[in-house]
């Protein structure tokens, strides 16, 4: 007897996100109907998308391993960018600013925002960008970096519950998306959601960062307040239906089962918690070396072909 | 949880002359003002002094219907009125309503099958309003079993176990809210339940504070729908945190407000 599978129906769509100018190199992600990949109970009209995640300087603690593809490149965030894009292919590139942060060679938000400017001249695919974490130096920093970017339609972040006024405002002013973030907890996720919806700024230019740990650190309990959001978005809560972006790369390579044992581990760790996280619903995943970018990329394409269901 | 706004009713004096003069700017108003407070559907009643009572709800329907886009509960006891409605209805239109007696559901389950519109039924007949759970029971037995002669998905139907004004008949709240428990048991899929919740509270004071602690009773019994005043907030919080306490929907500290984005 022919086993008859269970279909679920779900009556609200996850937000459609647009980064990048108008034009082909523009990424729109979100827009699913089902839980990842499950074809036959709804669409997902926009493949996830990979960013390779860059400094604003050189980086002074990555590995090896991490720095090898890019050569000397690495030393010239502006050269990286354009490794990044011309020689590995990324079509959505994020730009951290670390070098802002008082630990991370404490420079002026003048000077990485010039650089940033010079990045964005030199590459022509949507941008991601990322305050340096400190709150006191973002607030300086990320409506500068804005502003110096306005009208391209970047994705900026990390707007979190203490802090996120700042960025909205610059970001409603600029014409930029925003990422949301929450510490692994679906009801403060959609607390930052409301709050910054609150402020005027349209729910549906929200990417929702819900924090997350590398393959080995807790990650199940990650892939369970996605899915947990997910649901609740299908099942239509307007607030929780944004699109998901996570930083893997910046979390795997924190981990020494990835910093410290070679090359190809590092790397696995990497595409494992990528391909991981496609299951809980990524839409952006932001890694940092370019061989994990080409595999996660391609397991997506692979995934994406409706008969792999 | 389904909300219908109550407000547009006939009993109510300044309907009734709006409906009487046309005045569409005060049909319109009160429409968008109970949308905006979280009704997901609008009741249409054009009360009992209403003289061309089909030429009125015509007139009703395209007024509201310019203003929101929400379904339209078309509320009289006349069949030829209700169809007036359901021909001009954008939305999926919900008929309110029929009682058990096989006369009266044949109409209208005959209009909701040919409008493809969803029923509330009534569990009454000729012999009026049962006073007991067993009995409310049997009448709304009686509507499913009529509703798929008919043909109409039992999750279209919405029977209503009729709340009676609390100093009337104070006995019956109970049994209402083991009716509610027991109507979802009775086919699959399960109808809706609902009652218009200001019947409760007829005549009576501290009508707000009862109206919204019944309901919150109502809400954890299995209630899917109820007819009510949007415009009271302390009511719809009350609604709000029952569903949220239900886990229906998730927790954030602005949870009122997040429900209302919806």
């Amino acid at each position: 007897m022919a086993i008859e599978l269970v279909k679920e129906r779900y009556n609200n769509a996850i937000n459609i996100v647009e980064i990048g100018a108008p034009g082909a190199s523009m990424i729109k992600v979100g827009g699913e109907t089902a839980l990842p990949f499950l074809f036959k109970e709804g669409g997902m009209p926009y493949a996830p998308v990979t960013a390779l995640e860059i400094l604003d300087s050189e980086p002074e603690d990555w590995p090896d391993t991490l720095r090898k593809p890019f050569g000397d490149a690495i030393k010239d965030p502006v050269k990286w960018a354009r490794a990044a894009v011309e020689k590995f292919g990324t079509k959505l590139l994020s730009v951290r600013l670390q070098s802002v942060h008082p630990d991370y060679g404490n420079r002026s938000s003048e000077e990485s925002v010039s650089v940033l400017k010079a990045i964005a001249r030199e590459v022509k695919v949507p941008l991601i960008v990322i305050g340096c974490g400190d709150d006191d130096k973002d607030n300086d920093l990320l409506p500068k970096a804005s502003q110096a970017l306005k009208g391209k339609n970047c994705l900026f972040g990390i707007a979190v519950q203490e802090n996120y006024k700042t960025l909205t405002a610059t970001c409603l002013a600029d014409g930029h998306a925003i990422i949301s973030e929450s510490p692994i907890d679906v009801n403060i996720a959609k607390q930052v959601n409301i709050l910054i919806s609150d402020m005027g700024f349209d729910p549906k230019r929200i990417v929702m960062h819900t924090t997350m740990t590398a393959l080995g650190y807790g990650m199940e309990y990650v892939y369970s307040i996605m899915e947990r959001a997910r649901l609740a978005a299908f099942m239509g809560d307007k607030m929780l239906s944004m699109p998901f972006i996570l930083f893997v790369g910046a979390e795997t390579w924190k981990v020494k089962e990835a910093k410290e044992s070679g090359v190809r581990q590092g790397v696995n760790w990497e595409i494992a918690t990528s391909v991981s996280m496609l299951q809980a619903g990524a839409d952006i995943l932001v890694v940092r070396h370019p061989d994990s970018a080409k595999a996660v990329t391609d397991y997506i394409k692979d995934m994406m072909k409706e008969e792999s269901l | 949880m389904i909300v219908i706004g109550e407000l547009i009713n006939g009993m109510y004096k300044d309907v009734a002359r709006a409906v009487a003069n046309r005045e569409a700017d005060i049909i319109q108003h009160l429409a968008l003002e109970q949308v905006k407070d979280g009704a997901s559907m609008l009741d249409v009643n054009m009360g009992p002094y209403s003289k061309d009572p089909a030429r009125d709800m015509r007139w009703l329907v395209e007024t509201i219907q310019a203003v929101v886009e929400v379904p339209l509960s078309l509320d009289s006891t006349k069949a030829d009125v209700i169809e007036e409605g359901l021909k001009i209805t954008k939305k999926r239109a919900v008929i309110n309503s029929t009682s058990a007696d096989p006369e009266r559901m044949d109409i209208i389950f005959g209009l909701a099958k040919r409008y493809n519109a969803q029923v509330i039924g009534l569990t009454m007949d000729k012999s009026g309003v049962p006073n007991s759970k067993a009995s409310r029971l049997e009448l709304a037995q009686t509507i499913v079993a009529k509703a798929i002669e008919y043909g109409i998905n039992t999750e279209d139907l919405y029977l209503d176990p009729l709340l009676l004004p609390l100093n009337v008949a104070q006995p019956q709240a109970v049994e209402v809210l083991e009716s509610i428990h027991e109507f979802r048991l009775l086919c699959n899929p399960a109808p809706q339940v609902i009652f218009g919740l200001s019947n409760l509270t007829q005549g009576i004071k501290s009508r707000s504070l009862i109206n919204r602690t019944f309901l919150t009773m109502a809400i954890a019994n299995g209630l899917t729908a109820v007819i009510l005043d949007p415009l009271d907030k302390k009511l719809m919080d009350a609604l709000i945190t029952a569903e949220l306490l239900l886990n229906k929907n998730i927790y954030c500290d602005s949870f009122l407000d997040a429900y209302r984005k919806k």
